[in-house]
């Protein structure tokens, strides 16, 4: 580290966050995940161990998911940037989004985030990923509250919907077995 | 009190919905305690211990203080009194004065214009040490009194003994058919919440300290603050942020909440500390590791005639919750099966490890998990089917254990037929090929506990009630959502009572200037308290707007139905008025309408010392079946699918009970495979692996099925019946893995977590024709008090200790204590 990184030198960057042009200075050593909370104040992007570990910082760049605290900002220039806050279109929330408040897919809320932008990928990928293919893409998303199970079911019915399918819950998803 | 069965019928209560917070959180806008930016702030950084027990001969901050950009430097001296979440744990400082006891134990802390300087500045302490003795074990501790970790406890480096007798358990199990002694080891483990500890706190010139922090009981850290910051409590204010995850690790107060407000005062702007991944392990307060011993008494049909259980917990280095986590290694393993006789000796040690405390279950994982497995022992013994065995025992509902818990409703029978028919039980048990196998276990844990931290005859819960004109309600609770959804209950029981739309009910939380005091989200005691406190409030406010409504319609106030937003006559539904309209006609008639309501537990039954550990106003249920694959070649265990039945009285939010139970079973399931707080095996205890990366978790990829069912017939003393979810369906998790293991491969790890090299040493042992177990041989010699005795109920006892000298349940005398051991 530098003895006082107060002097660190300052870069500027041109980027898009969340569709819009973006010009961001900010202390060349930051990460995109310090740029985005501590510059832009985009604080709905998370930090779990700062260390690449945990998904938590997930966002999108150019539409791939990257872990936010491995991503140098200056690396960023002419990069567009998709956080939670640009997944909902105006009030309206995007379907994942809407999934994931439905089915209790987001207890404390904390991961997610990385998880909604995780699926968001994904589904661009798979209209209509399987079981298995949603644990793979989020195997790098860890969650301490969920189990996983109501995000698996939530970017099912996610899925279903953006197909275009009138899907709901699965009864046996919101009231369990009898 | 919510009547099982109340008229109208429930419109919002047992519904699937959302949350109320479910839109923020999808969305990135709820500001948890590192999204809070101010103006002029700061940013501290604490200074850790690098050795794990040494005494601090000096610190040097000069050269700290000169960097360019430092603000100020604390170190012991400024933080001179002293903590802890217990009365009698008073043990911890915010920052050491004289002496560590871990490596992370918080020694000084600098506050600069940006986390980096700050961090820099750290490395500019220059701390002088003077090493001493780690104690690294329980054994270590037990046979090494010096040096001492702390200068208070039982003596040594033994923090609490507990010896508690209820009835003679040797002429139990001299009646016994089958007699058995076991030991058991459980690791410890942390929460890992995905979220770090953060806190930030200002302090304006009118003399008032905010903070804010990702705290589980923001009333606890109020009184800590005003204890070590020595400010009368009206000066300061604390709010719980929402948290990320906390699962019992942001029970305590901790020393970066002190320092920031220390700082905060000193600078006269706010400061903001967010621990590292690192310094999240080292706050710790998880789960303990306790060593158990465990003999039964059985008759031929599996009755437990007696019951006599061990546990050595090693607490780390501080007090923390352990003397409640001591009572809990023995409170509850009477309230799923009858038990005859029961002893518990319970011990707790200073180690210099991160201190341990309450982890989701606090205390009773352990010993369900040395208990779920012995019975499966005693089962196979006796030749019994473990589920039937279990079946035929219950501890019935309405009853008095014999250490004095009272059950109220009691559905563990259903539970375990739930699950032994969904995973077609009688089928597979025993049936499976080599390598797959099925496990049951059962578990009990809280609806809240029946006394409160520091003893009071105040209300556990308070909850005030605002109703505006424009039909709006504001429900303001000290509870604290840490993503179990309380901010939510507290809606839906409103909503219920008033015949309102949650969406029309905002719910202020967790703000000790704002709300009315609940002492936190800990053993599950929210949805049944806060739950009541609001029932209450609800139903007072109902009372006084349907007596001005009646008033205004000319018709009784008894026929007034409260149901989908409107207040109307329940013989001429047409007759009414809506919701607004009716707080108007009230607020017309009576003036501003606002109400109150709180909630105590009932008394428990239990008179003699340590009785106030394990009472509760309702237990929940629990019946897990674990379908594991076990690879002979390398040991590994995978866990396809767990079903799990929970008894929870009443959902009040469904998908919000299936998401605790799901939870609980992933949580369980990462215990039973793979975490575990771990430490080198030399005198330095140094954490293993203090990372995110190093500490095994389930991912996706590990993650079982769960089929889940949910058990519900109301419970009496819950708010609509309900009772607790978020930890019960923990612990049956681990000991039907363990149970399923032996199906499948024919060996017993009566340890935790149980990894593949445990397995493999197991089916090694077994091969060369030994016996196929993995699990400690031994239970240190303890120089025990005499027992605290106490005649079980049914042997005519009325809840007290049986006085010295006094005839006991046996029919002996017992014996009087050793003078020098009173206290």
């Amino acid at each position: 580290m530098a003895p006082n990184s107060n002097s660190d030198s300052a870069v500027r960057i041109h980027l898009t966050v969340n569709g819009e042009p973006t010009d961001v200075l900010f202390a060349s050593h930051k990460t995109l995940l310090e740029v985005l909370r501590e510059d832009l104040r985009l604080t709905g992007t998370k930090h779990g161990c700062e260390l690449g570990e945990c998904g938590t910082c997930t966002v999108l760049m150019d539409g791939m998911p990257v872990l936010s605290c491995l991503v140098l900002g200056q690396a960023c220039e002419g990069r567009a940037i998709k956080t939670v806050e640009g997944m909902a279109l105006g009030p309206q929330l995007h379907p994942l989004q809407e999934t994931f408040a439905e089915l209790g897919a987001a207890q404390c809320g904390y991961c997610t985030p990385g998880f909604l932008l995780t699926a968001e990928a994904l589904l661009q990928e798979s209209a209509s990923p399987s079981r298995e293919e949603i644990k793979r893409a989020l195997a790098g998303n860890l969650c301490r509250c969920t189990g996983y199970l109501k995000i698996y079911e939530a970017v099912e019915l996610a899925a279903a919907r953006m197909r275009g399918e009138d899907a709901q819950a699965g009864e046996e998803t919101l009231y369990g077995r009898t | 009190m919510g009547a099982p069965d109340e008229k109208p019928p429930l419109r919002v209560v047992g519904r699937a919905q959302r949350k109320v917070d479910a839109t923020a959180k999808v969305t990135g806008r709820t500001v948890f305690a590192d999204d809070i930016f101010l103006p002029r702030m700061v940013y501290g950084k604490i200074l850790r211990s690098p050795h794990p027990h040494a005494r601090i001969v000096s610190v040097n901050t000069s050269a700290a203080e000169a960097l360019h950009g430092v603000q100020c430097v604390l170190t012991g001296q400024d933080t001179p009194t002293p903590f802890g979440i217990l009365p009698v744990s008073q043990d911890e400082h915010a920052l050491c004065p004289d002496k560590v006891r871990f490596i992370g134990d918080p020694v000084a802390a600098v506050a600069a214009a940006s986390e980096d300087v700050a961090t820099h500045a750290l490395e500019l302490i220059d701390v002088q040490y003077e090493p001493l003795d780690a104690i690294g074990s329980i054994n270590d501790a037990i046979e090494k009194p010096e040096p001492r970790v702390h200068d208070y406890g039982t003596g040594g480096n033994i923090h609490k003994t507990v010896h508690l007798e209820f009835g003679d358990v040797e002429e139990g199990f001299a009646a016994s058919d089958l007699v058995r002694e076991d030991l058991f080891f459980y690791e410890g483990n942390t929460h890992l919440p995905m979220e770090q500890h953060a806190a930030v706190a200002d302090y304006s010139a009118d003399g008032k300290v905010t903070l804010w922090s990702s705290t589980q009981t923001p009333h606890y850290v109020h009184r800590a603050l005003a204890r070590v910051l020595d400010l009368p409590p009206a000066r300061i204010r604390v709010i719980a942020c929402p948290n990320g995850g906390g699962f019992g690790g942001k029970s305590d107060p901790f020393s970066h909440e002190i320092v920031a407000a220390k700082m905060a005062m000193q600078l006269g702007r706010p400061v903001k500390i967010t621990l590292t991944r690192e310094e999240v392990f080292y706050c710790h307060r998880g789960r303990h590791p306790v060593l158990m011993w465990v003999k039964t008494g059985a008759d031929k049909t599996g009755r437990i005639k007696a019951l006599h259980f061990k546990t050595a917990l090693d607490g780390g280095a501080y007090g923390s919750y352990g003397v409640a986590s001591t009572y809990y290694t023995g409170a509850l393993q009477t309230v799923t099966y009858e038990v005859e006789r029961y002893k518990f000796q319970g011990l707790r040690v200073f180690t210099n490890k991160a201190p341990c405390g309450p982890k989701r279950g606090h205390g009773t994982p352990q010993p369900r998990f040395g208990l779920e497995v012995a019975l499966d022992k005693v089962a196979e013994q006796l030749q019994l089917d473990p589920a039937q065995m279990r079946l035929d025992h219950l501890a019935p509902a309405d009853s008095v254990t014999a250490n004095y818990l009272r059950i109220s409703s009691m559905q563990l029978g259903e539970c375990i037929e739930k699950v032994v028919a969904g995973s077609d039980w009688k089928n597979r048990f025993r049936k499976l090929p080599y390598g797959r196998g099925v496990g049951i276990a059962c578990s009990s844990y809280l609806s809240g506990a029946g006394l409160p931290i520091y003893w009071n005859n105040m209300p556990h819960s308070g909850v005030q009630l605002k109703c505006d004109r424009g039909g709006g309600v504001t429900v303001f609770c000290g509870s604290t959502d840490i993503g179990q959804g309380s901010d939510s209950i507290l809606a839906y029981i409103v909503a219920e009572v008033l015949g309102i739309d949650p969406l029309r009910i905002a719910v202020v939380t967790a703000d000790t200037d704002l709300t009315p005091v609940d002492l936190g989200s800990y053993s599950s005691r929210v949805t049944l308290m806060s739950g009541n406190a609001a029932l209450q409030a609800a139903e007072r406010a109902r009372d006084i707007i349907g007596r001005a409504v009646a008033k205004e319609l000319d018709i009784p106030q008894a026929r007034l139905v409260f149901a989908c937003g409107r207040v109307f006559d329940a013989e001429d539904p047409d007759r009414g008025v809506d919701w607004a309209k009716a707080v108007c006609i009230a607020e017309g008639a009576v003036g501003t309408i606002g109400t109150v309501g709180s909630y105590t537990p009932p008394p428990s039954p239990g008179r003699y010392r340590g009785a106030g550990v394990g009472p509760s106003a309702a237990y929940s249920y629990s019946a897990a079946v674990a379908e594991v694959e076990v690879d002979p070649d390398t040991g590994i265990v995978t866990v396809p699918t767990i079903w799990i039945a929970h008894d929870v009285g009443r959902s009040i939010n469904p998908v919000l009970v299936m998401g605790q139970v799901e939870g609980s079973v992933y949580m369980g399931l990462g215990e039973a495979l793979m975490e575990e707080m771990a430490y080198r095996e030399n005198r330095r205890v140094v954490h293993k692996i203090p990372s995110l990366l190093e500490y095994k978790s389930p991912t996706t990829l590990e993650m079982c099925d769960v089929v889940t069912y949910l058990v519900t017939h109301p419970d009496p003393n819950g708010p609509f019946g309900a009772k607790e979810a978020g930890q019960g369906p923990l612990l049956p998790v681990m000991p039907a893995v363990a149970n399923a293991v032996y199906d499948a491969v024919g060996v017993r790890i009566d340890e935790v977590p149980m990894t593949p090299e445990k397995v493999l040493q197991a089916l090694k042992l077994k091969a060369r024709g030994k016996e196929g177990r993995y699990g400690p041989t031994a239970f240190p010699e303890i120089d025990w008090e005499d027992p605290i005795r106490v005649r079980p109920p049914w042997a005519g006892g009325d809840g007290s200790a049986l006085k010295e000298g006094a005839v006991g349940a046996g029919g002996v005398r017992v014996p009087a204590r050793h003078p020098e051991r009173q206290h």
